[in-house]
């Protein structure tokens, strides 16, 4: 892969992570973290939702009116968000369940958004996919990462399986906002330190 | 193109565009998601009933449900019936419950066993309550506590309750959950209220 393609699609996933960098998708990033399998599903949703967004925008780049540009932005987001959520309803039941409404919100969640004003209007369709999908990726890591630790602590499983030993009694803080809130910085300082990345 | 109807022009593009593909989506696949949905309410009744839906398929549970459920055409109120195979008369009763939790509207069913009187199962099948603390009301620990359990005397509701975790006594008292009081609360509400609502039809059952 040519080395600026590469730098597009793995910066976001420690460098530029869009979570422990620039702190955008946190809501969700506590919402849904409290097992394994929704931190799975809900970046697969968001990754397919700011890869084709991004796409589409991209696309749409030099026709779009400036002045309409966000509404735009927004009814093209929200379309394919709307579209993923039909989706899992469908072939993902339990799963969709268990996200609710967080899957809707990804239409609010800043990352897709951030990426298309950042990066979409300025850039060609095929960088603009790659932005998206490596954001998309990099959001998902720091998902799975928060997820693994909260159902271990919270629950003594991972997707599911049992390794804490029959008589381990659950954590409580890992499995509410608070605890995710802990873990999530912790992490962002961890990552930080390697990164050597300093706010300005 | 005039550049001042330029905006209007593209936004009308986009907003029919956008519709077309939404309203092709969720046409399509409307059938998948109803049956999804009605899948959902039939395995919580079967669970109601106290079956052991873990092991089970989908394609399982649809036929237990098809050879042993029915509702009660009969009543205003929706009753579920549960017949044994090879039997005449239903066995066991089950009935939607739904009430208040802390943060959210808890959904489940409830059944009765033949008597009438003792409760046979309990599930929740929608609810937004915190995980690891008023999410535990879903879990097996927690439900299996109702088999047995005495909902109705002499005709009437009992003073049903769900007491601190570990001082549960008496035909018709359950553990909580620790951390979960006000959850708890709710169910002990919301399971009162029903059978409340529910006195005067299995009172009837019991006087034919």
């Amino acid at each position: 892969m040519a080395s600026a393609a590469k730098k597009l699609l793995m910066d976001p996933f420690s460098d530029n992570n869009p979570i422990t960098i620039q702190v955008l998708g946190i809501c969700s990033a506590l919402a849904v973290t409290v097992k394994v399998d929704t931190a799975i599903v809900m970046p697969l949703a968001l990754t397919a939702v700011v890869t084709l967004s991004n796409f589409v925008i991209s696309l749409l780049r030099n026709v779009i009116p400036s002045g309409i540009r966000m509404i735009v932005e927004m009814a093209v987001i929200a379309t394919l968000v709307i579209i993923a959520d039909q989706l899992l309803q469908a072939f993902l039941f339990d799963i969709s369940k268990q996200l609710s409404v967080f899957v809707g919100l990804i239409i609010t969640n800043c990352i897709v958004m951030g990426r298309a004003e950042a990066f979409a209007l300025q850039n060609p369709p095929k960088d603009s996919l790659l932005d998206g999908l490596g954001n998309g990726l990099g959001y998902g890591i720091v998902l799975i990462a928060v997820a693994s630790i909260r159902e271990v602590l919270g629950f003594g499983s991972w997707l599911g399986f049992k390794l804490m030993p029959e008589n381990y009694m659950g954590n409580g803080l890992a499995l509410l906002a608070p605890g995710a809130f802990i873990i999530l910085g912790l992490l962002i300082w961890a990552q930080r330190t390697v990164t050597k990345y300093v706010e300005d | 193109m005039r550049e001042d109807t330029k905006p209007i022009t593209f936004a009308a593009v986009i907003c029919i565009t956008c519709s077309l593909l939404l309203s092709g989506t969720a046409a399509g696949l409307k059938e998948m998601q109803d049956a999804n949905k009605a899948f959902d309410v039939k395995r919580n009744i079967v669970k109601a009933f106290g079956i052991s839906i873990k092991e089970m398929t989908r394609l399982e549970i649809e036929e237990t449900f098809e050879q042993h459920i029915a509702e009660d055409p009969a009543s205003d109120l929706p009753i579920y019936t549960w017949t044994d195979e090879g039997a005449e008369t239903p066995s066991k009763y089950a009935f939607p419950i739904l009430g208040k939790g802390l943060w959210s509207t808890l959904y489940g069913y409830l059944a009765l066993n033949a008597d009438l009187e003792t409760i046979a199962g309990i599930s929740f099948y929608k609810h937004g309550e915190t995980p690891g603390l008023g999410a535990e009301i879903e879990k097996d620990w927690f439900l299996s506590q109702f088999a047995g359990k005495r909902l109705y005397a002499d005709g009437a509701p009992t003073d049903f309750q769900v007491v601190k975790p570990g001082y549960a006594q008496g035909e018709s008292e359950v553990d909580g959950v620790s951390g979960a009081t006000l959850t708890g609360n709710g169910v002990e509400a919301l399971i009162l209220k029903d059978a409340a609502l529910y006195t005067s039809y299995f009172n009837n059952l019991k006087g034919n």
